[in-house]
């Protein structure tokens, strides 16, 4: 699957933001995905170990902070959060619309911030 | 622990990619050649409905095809074949093509000649729809016999997809397959989508795709 490219992608922009900041050793990095992306978060952890190995980011910690599906409605405006499981058979909780929604979010692929010394 | 401090970096993770796409979707729009990345399970039926496809309007527009094989040169010959321009990226074990290697294969094929250009992705409904190709569109198939379910297992990829080919629709009676739940299903997430149903076997609906295309294609330049 594509954890690995993906993982590239983090470490080399933890780096940048590693050495413009000057510091020594990178101790966790906080990332926000949107549901609706398939990553699995232990084998990110597992790329990225293997990944920095020799870089100021060897060791860190993912913290991987999963964000809502949402939804709104064409039809009435209505704005709804929704899970996976919900898919299939989501009805508008305002005026019970069905197949007519504009997705709000759900699809981020986000670093938020890091923690170094 | 002493000393640790927090840094905001607020960026994409895939911003390169993202903006590599960019660059050759405004490339593509400068030449005006119409790219069309196709999206599906392995076998759902992308070379068969590429050739079909060219079959029906390669008398009207040149077509390249880009070919993405993990190892083989399979599909590439089949296109070569029937009169396709195509080249071969060598994707070895890369789960999806990313800008970077679809701006090879543009490259390579010289895609300002063309008016249409499709690549036929890697077979799978979950890594390709992350990574932008800068295609113009994107288009995904699904076969028949994949079930009517696939929405709610990949629903990022139906997402993504400015088009539905719903493919091998002369396997109907075999499957238990309904198009209405699927439509509705494929609509929750994209409204928008524009569906066909299609037999890359008999021709059946072929149409109804060209005829897109050629609407699209006619707007574009
Ligand atoms: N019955 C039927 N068979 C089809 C149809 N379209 C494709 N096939 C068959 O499905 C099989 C796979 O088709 P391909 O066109 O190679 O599918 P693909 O998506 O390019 O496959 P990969 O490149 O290997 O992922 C072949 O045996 C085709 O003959 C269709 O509309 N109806
Ligand atoms: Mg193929
Ligand atoms: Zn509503």
């Amino acid at each position: 699957m594509h954890e690995l490219p993906v993982t590239e992608s983090i470490l080399n922009i933890v780096l940048k933001h590693a050495e413009k900041n000057r510091v020594s050793r990178v101790v966790s990095i906080t990332l926000h995905i949107g549901e609706l992306s398939d990553l699995e978060d232990r084998w990110l952890q597992h790329y990225f170990d293997y990944l920095s190995r020799q870089t100021l980011a060897g060791g860190a910690k993912l913290r991987i902070e999963r964000l809502p599906i949402v939804l709104k409605c064409r039809n009435c405006d209505q704005t709804m959060h929704i899970t996976r499981k919900d898919l299939g058979a989501i009805e508008c909780p305002n005026c019970a619309g069905i197949g007519d929604f504009s997705l709000v979010s759900g699809r981020q692929y986000y670093i938020k911030d890091m923690e170094a010394v | 622990m002493e000393g640790i401090k927090l840094f905001e970096v607020r960026e994409d993770i895939l911003s390169d990619n993202d903006a590599a796409a960019q660059q050759l979707r405004d490339k593509l729009r400068r030449d005006k050649t119409f790219v069309i990345n196709l999206m599906s399970s392995p076998g759902a039926g992308k070379t068969s409905l590429l050739l079909k496809t060219a079959a029906a309007i390669g008398g009207d527009l040149k077509i390249g095809v880009i070919e993405a094989d993990i190892d083989s040169t399979v599909d590439a010959e089949k296109i070569r074949n029937a009169g396709i321009e195509a080249v071969q990226l060598r994707t070895g074990g890369f789960c999806h093509l990313d800008a970077a290697m679809v701006k090879t294969g543009l490259e390579g094929i010289g895609s300002q000649n063309f008016d249409l250009i499709f690549i036929e992705n890697v077979g799978n409904l979950v890594c390709p729809a992350e990574f932008d190709t800068g295609a113009i569109r994107n288009a995904m198939i699904l076969s028949v016999p994949e079930g009517d379910d696939k929405p709610m297992k990949y629903p990022l990829m139906f997402s993504i997809s400015d088009v539905l080919v719903i493919n091998k629709i002369d396997m109907m009676e075999l499957a238990d397959f309904e198009t209405t739940v699927l439509r509705q299903r494929a609509a929750e997430l994209n409204p928008d989508i524009s569906v066909f149903e299609v037999s890359a076997k008999t021709g059946e609906g072929i149409h109804g795709w060209t005829d897109w295309i050629k609407k699209e294609i006619k707007d574009f330049s």
